[in-house]
């Protein structure tokens, strides 16, 4: 057993194991389009159709005929501004929640009615008060992704240890020392689990936003292509959501970590 | 009139009676102080004369003024160091000069940072973080902390409870020297598990009987000689009488605390047996 486990550790296993299970999703995928589903393209007529937009990245052609790497640019920006937005509002709220009881028993129902609200039903509100896609997608993208940041800072300020805030007592610090020197620091680990959950959100609201203004970008892409019937394009764009979201989060695990070794 | 005045406090922690009638007057530059078990309320007792927490009964004066929250002229160190992990030693230290005397230049706050470090003997780890320090070290900084800001009135909280005998030995000395050295006589109110450790450093110690309702004994003065060394607990008839009466009296407290627990323990009995 312990052999076993050793040998997991190794950096080539480390590789091999994702791979295999990668395959069986590939291997499944082949198989449904081969028996059950004609419609859904193989893997590799998948590659055949789409190569284009992968071998060409960064090509224009037209509005909505965009290398994909183009395409998620666009989505990124977008999801860059809509995730900005959150973290600015969403961690001064999160602070006050956290410190102040009365804010806290103000506002908290409120919030737990608004968190569930999904980025489908916000979206025609956007569109509503802004009149326009792209303020109201990043309306719809802050909104939503904001409650991870607001919950995680609150946590963290709630469980600032005892020790610390007594520091911030004895030593009679001023306000703002007292909030840069001991408040933030320690609950950055805690905003940083929020940042880091609200991005997620934020790139899966992406998708949703786009497809519903129509906007050139990742999302807008996948729902024109169905429109257009050419499946195999829907399943780049699948996949590529999938990468680019998964790079995101271990972009964020890694700033994390090195933020609670520091 | 003494510079540490405590009347008739009591303090409760909802049913618990966790301090019960205590008076400590302590004089301009004395050390004095507080030998109790765990669990005997001697924290909170240090926490109500420096102003941290407040007492359901009674008052405290210091200096003259009634203290309402934690008083400007005072430092405390903790048991547990109760530094800042993202802050270097020297930049620890400098948080409390800065609020002490905001109008400094960082030049200057500085300076009188690194000066205390150097004194504990820290010169070189000034831009360690705690993380990196042993504790003994880590105690260090803490009571250049407390020292820096130049305080008339010195709380320790068992200070050197979480160290190593050795440790604990060195830095007492070092405690002694920082005392007489400050820039201005201190006046220190210490609280500690070691009778030992009292008598070594002390002008007077008081016992704190085991809790709940716990109430001080008569101050006991040390007119022992400074520097004292730790043979001075092994040989001298002085400290070893001292010593013998602190255990007396906290050995009297718990027995006496176990009888009244016994008698109200049948008492109950009684009364469940009326009720039946």
């Amino acid at each position: 057993m312990n052999k076993i486990l050793t040998s997991i550790k190794r950096p080539l296993t480390n590789l091999l194991l994702p791979m295999i299970g990668i395959a069986i999703v590939g291997g499944l995928w082949a198989l449904i389009s081969a028996t059950v589903s004609p419609d859904l393209p193989s893997p590799l007529k998948t590659w055949e159709e789409s190569k284009i937009y992968v071998l060409q990245p960064f090509d224009k052609r037209g509005e909505m005929d965009q290398g994909i790497l183009r395409m998620a640019s666009y989505s990124l920006l977008r999801v860059a501004k809509g995730f900005t937005l959150a973290v600015l509002i969403g961690t001064p709220l999160g602070f006050l929640l956290g410190a102040s009881p009365l804010f806290f028993r103000i506002f908290d129902p409120t919030i737990q009615i608004l968190r569930p609200i999904s980025p489908l039903a916000w979206l025609p509100l956007g569109l509503i008060l802004f009149q326009q896609s792209e303020p109201a997608a990043l309306f719809t993208i802050a909104l939503c992704s904001m409650w991870p940041t607001v919950i995680n800072t609150m946590t963290g300020v709630r469980s600032i240890p005892q020790d610390y805030l007594n520091v911030a007592t004895v030593l009679r610090l001023s306000p703002w020392n007292k909030l840069t020197k001991v408040w933030l620091p320690a609950t950055l680990p805690f905003m940083f689990t929020g940042y880091r959950l609200s991005l997620g959100l934020a790139w899966l609201v992406i998708v949703a936003a786009e497809m519903l203004t129509g906007t050139p970008g990742i999302g807008g892409f996948l729902w024109q292509e169905y429109n257009s019937l050419i499946y195999s394009h829907i399943l780049l764009s699948i996949v590529m959501i999938g990468l680019v979201g998964f790079i995101l989060d271990r972009l964020m695990g890694m700033a994390e970590t090195k933020l609670r070794a520091a | 009139m003494a510079l540490i005045e405590l009347k008739d406090i009591g303090k409760s922690y909802g049913p618990r009676n966790v301090l019960e009638r205590i008076d400590l007057s302590i004089e301009g530059g004395e050390f004095v102080s507080v030998v109790g078990a765990s669990a005997s309320g001697k924290t909170t007792l240090l926490k109500i004369a420096s102003g941290l927490v407040a007492a359901d009964r009674g008052s405290v004066v210091i200096g003259g003024q009634p203290v309402s929250g934690f008083s400007r002229d005072a430092s405390i160190v903790f048991q547990n160091y109760s530094l800042l992990p993202w802050l270097s030693s020297l930049e620890n230290v400098q948080l409390a000069v800065e609020a002490a005397w905001p109008d400094w230049s960082p030049a200057q706050q500085i300076e009188q940072s690194e000066k205390h470090l150097q004194m504990v003997g820290l010169g070189a780890a000034v831009s360690k973080r705690p993380s990196q320090l042993s504790g003994g070290m880590r105690q260090r900084v803490a009571i250049a902390r407390a020292f820096a800001v130049e305080p008339r009135v010195m709380f320790l909280d068992e200070p050197f409870g979480a160290l190593d005998a050795l440790t604990r030995a060195t830095l007492q000395q070092e405690l002694t020297k920082l005392c007489s050295a400050a820039a201005r006589p201190v006046t220190a109110l210490m609280i500690t598990n070691s009778a030992d450790e009292a008598i070594l450093l002390s002008d007077r110690i008081l016992a704190l009987g085991r809790g709940p309702g716990a109430s001080l004994s008569p101050a006991i003065p040390v007119p022992l000689a400074r520097p004292r060394g730790a043979d001075l607990l092994l040989h001298d008839e002085q400290a070893i009488r001292i010593r013998a009466r602190l255990a007396e009296f906290l050995t009297a407290s718990s027995n006496a605390k176990k009888k009244v627990a016994r008698l109200e323990a049948r008492t109950i009995t009684n009364d469940v047996a009326v009720e039946a």
